[in-house]
């Protein structure tokens, strides 16, 4: 199964591993990683799933698209950058494996 | 006659009433508190409903939560524009006048791209980390309150504790005059107000609204290019997005701040022991462990859905559960029927403080106007709950509670209780 790092603010590293098809949302909340709420459920309609995603990999990954909602939702995110995605966005692909992501400060 | 006899009289009329004459708009149904069986009714049996009459003119109604969701999230088709109507089914009750003053243009009632804009700059306001400074102050004043309470005597929790809390994080907040404190909750109070409904006229709303503009003012002038603190005023005043605003739109924002802490934090106060006193069960659990305040306070939120719903107007003809909007329609989004809508959320319709997903609930909203003061909120009631926690053994309900007279802020307005000691 393809694996994920999630790196709080802090520094913390978390290792978890995502099954194919999942999201990096459901991922971190079903593994208690700190600073991913994800209220919505993971349906891109609260933003409390922010993440940075490493430089390495945005290419991977991809950016929001502008004028889409995931882009529309960030844009609101405190301290939003160029590598900011909804974590709920990124589905879990072999590709993927050994994503690093950086959990931001706070999210609301 | 049983309560069980009363559920089942209440259920047998709301299943006489032909579904295309339900208006659950009525704001007596939220004071007598029987609108939960008719949402019930309308999810089950028809859960995108027009409503072609009503005081409040035609409308529809979205009951279940992923039709809410999918409305709340669709800004290019649904509008929160004020001219369109606003987001209140029957209006806020905002006159022309009120206009005129230019002061209440705010970001809750406009649509993108000036929507957005002003979110931006007041988001990383209420942002978690900023709000982290305020935290000791807020717990030392609620404990202050908490310690002056009467044990064993019967006190209206609203006004002497929900109210009083409330309106100390505003003060708090704000850095607001602590002896004038009472002033943030009379202006909260006069904006959603109407003649015969908290103000004797408009000419007085005004006036009252003019003082307050006249207030903020000062204050503002006083800590522009201030020392930088931590309270709302002086970050808007200090940031360089924000300190050359001007001031009608600083004070739009501003009373969009306190009116949405306002009623919302009172009522989830004083739902939260209401909520607790009819579970004796969950009250017990919450005693046992009060590390179960965090998802409580999630719980208590959804459970209460202190806004009962926001309202759009179609920009376009829109799909919503298989039933066609058309241009120009009102559509009610009611987060209170969405939050006990049990193919979203397990046992929806039990009170449970420990549930796996109390986070997943719309009392927030979702989308680009989802609640900016979300987290805001949990912390205020989070601290409160763990200091009333420290000090009761039992808030203890006494009487029937009030309920507002609203088909909008869902609330109370009075509540008889028993504090007892530990
Ligand atoms: C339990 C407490 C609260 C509840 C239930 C609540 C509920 C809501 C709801 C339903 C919306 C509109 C969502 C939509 O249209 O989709 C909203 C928006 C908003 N709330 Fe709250 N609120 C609460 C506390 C607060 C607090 C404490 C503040 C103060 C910072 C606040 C400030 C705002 C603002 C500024 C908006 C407008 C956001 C926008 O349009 O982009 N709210 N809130
Ligand atoms: S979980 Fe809500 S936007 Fe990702």
């Amino acid at each position: 199964m393809p694996k994920v790092t999630y790196i709080e603010a802090n520094g913390a590293k978390h290792d978890v591993t995502v099954d194919s098809g999942s999201n990096c949302r459901d991922a971190a909340v079903d593994n208690d990683i700190p600073g991913i709420d994800g209220d919505c459920g993971g349906v891109c309609a609260c933003a409390t799933c922010h993440v940075y995603v490493d430089p390495a990999w945005l290419g991977k990954t991809g950016k929001a698209a502008p004028g889409e909602m995931e882009a529309e939702l960030l844009q609101f995110a405190p301290d939003f950058r160029d590598n900011s995605r909804l974590a709920c966005q990124i589905k879990m692909t072999d590709a993927l494996d050994g994503l690093v992501l950086h959990v931001p400060e706070g999210q609301h | 006659m049983t309560v069980a006899q009363t559920n089942k009289t209440l259920r047998d009329a709301v299943n006489k009433i032909p579904l295309d004459q339900m208006d659950v708009s009525d704001p007596l149904l939220f004071q007598n508190d029987t609108i939960g069986e008719y949402f019930r009714r309308l999810r089950a049996e028809d859960p995108v409903n027009y409503c072609a009459k009503s005081p409040n003119g035609p409308y529809w109604s979205v009951t279940k939560f992923n039709d809410i969701v999918r409305v709340d999230t669709d800004h290019k088709s649904f509008s929160s524009d004020a001219a369109r109507g606003g987001i209140v089914l029957g209006g806020l009750g905002v006159p022309t006048e009120a206009s005129a003053m230019g002061g209440l243009e705010m970001f809750i009632a406009m649509d993108p791209p000036k929507h957005d804009e002003q979110r931006k700059v007041v988001s990383p306001i209420v942002a978690p980390h900023n709000l982290e400074t305020l935290e000791p102050i807020i717990r030392e004043r609620a404990a202050a309150i908490l310690d002056s309470l009467p044990i064993g005597e019967e006190i209206d929790w609203v006004d002497q504790v929900s109210i009083e809390l409330t309106t100390m994080t505003l003060a708090t907040l704000f850095d607001f005059p602590w002896e004038e404190r009472r002033k943030l909750t009379r202006w909260s109070d006069v904006v959603t107000s109407s003649p015969g409904n908290g103000v004797d006229s408009w000419e007085q709303w005004q006036q009252e609204l003019t003082e307050c503009a006249m207030y903020f003012k000062n204050l503002w002038d006083q800590r522009v290019g201030g020392e930088q603190k931590h309270d709302l005023i002086s970050m808007l005043a200090g940031s360089p997005a924000t300190a050359n605003m001007p001031f009608q739109e600083f004070l739009g924002n501003l009373i969009l701040l306190i009116v949405g802490g306002n009623d919302t934090t009172r009522n989830s106060i004083s739902g939260g022991v209401l909520a607790l006193n009819e579970n004796p069960a969950e009250y017990a659990k919450l005693m046992k462990n009060p590390g179960l305040i965090t998802g409580m306070v999630s719980e208590i939120i959804r459970w209460q859905s202190p806004i009962t719903s926001m309202m759009r107007t179609a920009l376009c003809d829109a799909e919503v559960g298989g039933k066609k909007i058309r241009e120009g329609d009102k559509a009610v989004m009611w987060y209170l029927s969405g939050n006990r809508d049990s193919e979203v959320i397990e046992r929806a319709d039990e009170f449970l403080i420990d549930r796996k997903n109390p986070r997943q609930h719309l009392s927030f909203g979702f989308g680009i106007h989802r609640c900016v003061g979300n987290r805001l909120a949990e912390l205020q009631l989070r601290i409160i709950w763990e200091e009333i926690v420290k000090r009761f053994s039992k808030v203890e309900v006494v009487g029937k509670p009030v309920r507002s007279l609203s088909h909008v802020i869902h609330g109370f307005t009075k509540m008889p209780v028993k504090l007892h000691a530990h």
